[in-house]
């Protein structure tokens, strides 16, 4: 427990996702059960099965200026944006360079990038490729363009774990702060995969819904109609910074960032452990790296992606090792799922879930599926008790990553 | 047939504001791209590429490493 002596705190997030451009639309979104799937109008869609994702609500080329936006990848501009929201959220903090980290990963990188630019190379040849496309397509190229941006120096860092990678940047940035590495790190996820190349693999795998004719009722976490994952895009990322360093500046604290407890399944690359032993044993280890109890936690951001195989064992799970009575949410039936992504916005709705102790109702649950033993919220937002709580995000990631990330009340 | 100094800068001056979002009218002729523009080496390559599928001129890379200001650019494309 000897890390117990630095609190690390939530100063700041950022966010842009299907269903707004920033966190206050996306919240507003979240609370009010609006889906941010749609039908996609590309040429390309008669190609692939899947014919619906989940956009960006804001198109980041409207965002930020045409020279930024034309030297990063679209994965890049998103992280770019929910990163300075973030920050501007958290007020700037002054912080001596060397104390300030940053740590933001993505699930894939820069692949709409990658495919253009081999286009690029075979129809004009190499010299014509811009000069950016290793920055643009390199996993860690967000990470190192937020770095620069707020002058990081104590350590940039990507954490690459398929739809684990958000939570677990967060859970290493965490770390930093404990350690004794940084005061202040910028922290999350972002994807941008929203391409036929990646459309028609997933599909490959049999792992996305094909509910076309009903796309916003695609993502239907717990039902027992779920038939596969809806695609999103998107990013996001909190500041998290040491109490005293927050306190000592005045700054606005959202929660308490408690710490993370990680796994891994050794059990199949791409399906989920039937028995839910790797995910019992990330959120056991949460509360044992946290000195949380079962009965502290009260809600559960859950990783609930929306396949037949995954939500149960999931909420199993949840009740062996914290209990059946947290509220459970799946945030993914609105947003879909963001992939590298997921972790960091689930993380930024896990941080306002406890800091307006109101949890956003999972949509599309009209049949919940038999075996779950869990408080699954449901057609309306519930609210959360008053009191010292703990509220857990959990991520999993295609290699067998879990990892479940806890936050409490300030 | 061949291009004013005018008309060259002026074609520079679109090319260096699409990529590096410099207003084109400080692109002047005196100005070097690093030490006045704070243009990186990347960019600098990016412009060149721009520059040759606007003028028609092949720039190989062991003369790009000499062309420091716009004028010097200039005076290439006219050669």
């Amino acid at each position: 427990m000897s890390k117990d002596r630095v609190r690390v705190v939530v100063t700041g997030l950022g966010a842009t996702t299907p269903l707004g451009g920033d966190v206050a639309s996306t919240w507003s979104a979240l609370l009010e059960g609006r889906s941010g799937i749609r039908t996609l109008t590309e040429d390309w869609i008669d190609t692939v099965p899947v014919k619906f994702a989940g956009v960006a609500a804001v198109d980041p080329g409207e965002v930020l200026p045409r020279p930024e936006a034309r030297r990063l990848d679209r994965a890049e501009q998103f992280a770019m944006i929910a990163a300075r929201e973030a920050w501007r959220d958290a007020g700037a903090p002054e912080v001596e360079p060397t104390r300030l980290g940053v740590v933001v990963g993505s699930g894939i990188g820069g692949i709409t990038t990658i495919l253009a630019a081999y286009d690029t190379y075979k129809e004009k040849g190499w010299a014509r490729l811009s000069p950016f496309t290793v920055p643009m397509l390199m996993p860690n190229g967000a990470a190192g363009w937020i770095g620069i941006e707020v002058g990081a120096r104590a350590g940039v860092h990507a954490t690459v774990s398929a739809c684990a990678t958000g939570a677990e940047s967060i859970g290493y940035a965490i770390e930093m702060i404990k350690d004794g590495r940084a005061d202040v790190v910028v922290a999350g996820g972002t994807e941008a995969a929203i391409h036929p190349l990646n459309v028609g693999s997933f599909a490959a795998m049999r792992a996305m819904s094909t509910r076309n004719d009903e796309p916003q009722r695609a993502s239907r976490p717990f039902d027992k109609g779920r038939d596969g994952f809806v695609l999103g895009e998107g990013a996001g990322i909190v500041v998290l910074e040491s109490e005293e360093h927050a306190r000592a500046r005045g700054a606005k604290v959202y929660a308490v960032a408690a710490g993370a407890g990680y796994s891994s399944d050794a059990h199949h690359i791409a399906q989920p452990e039937p028995t839910g032993a790797g995910i019992r044993l990330a959120m056991r280890r949460v509360l044992e790296n946290t000195g949380l109890t079962g009965a502290d936690v009260r809600h559960i951001n859950a990783h609930a992606t929306s396949t037949p195989a995954g939500d149960v064992v999931e909420t199993v799970a949840i009740k062996e090792a914290l209990g059946s009575h947290p509220l459970v949410t799946a945030t993914k039936s609105m947003t879909g799922h963001l992939l590298g992504g997921a972790g960091g916005i689930e993380s930024v709705f896990t941080i306002l879930a406890l800091s307006e102790r109101i949890v956003p109702a999972t949509i599309n649950v009209d049949d919940l599926d038999d075996g779950i033993e869990v408080d699954i919220v449901r057609v309306e937002p519930r609210k959360l008790p008053d009191g010292q709580i703990a509220a857990v995000n959990n991520s999993f990631g295609f290699g067998g990553h879990n990892v479940a990330v806890a936050f409490t009340t300030v | 047939m061949a291009l004013t100094e005018q008309e060259i800068l002026a074609g520079l001056g679109k090319i260096v504001n699409e990529i590096t979002g410099i207003p084109a009218a400080e692109v002047t002729p005196e100005k070097n791209f690093v030490d006045d523009l704070d243009i990186d080496s990347l960019s600098m390559v990016e412009i060149a590429v721009a520059a040759q599928d606007e003028f028609g001129v092949e720039i190989p890379d062991d003369q790009l490493k000499h062309l420091k200001t716009v004028k010097d650019v200039i005076n290439f494309i006219q050669a």
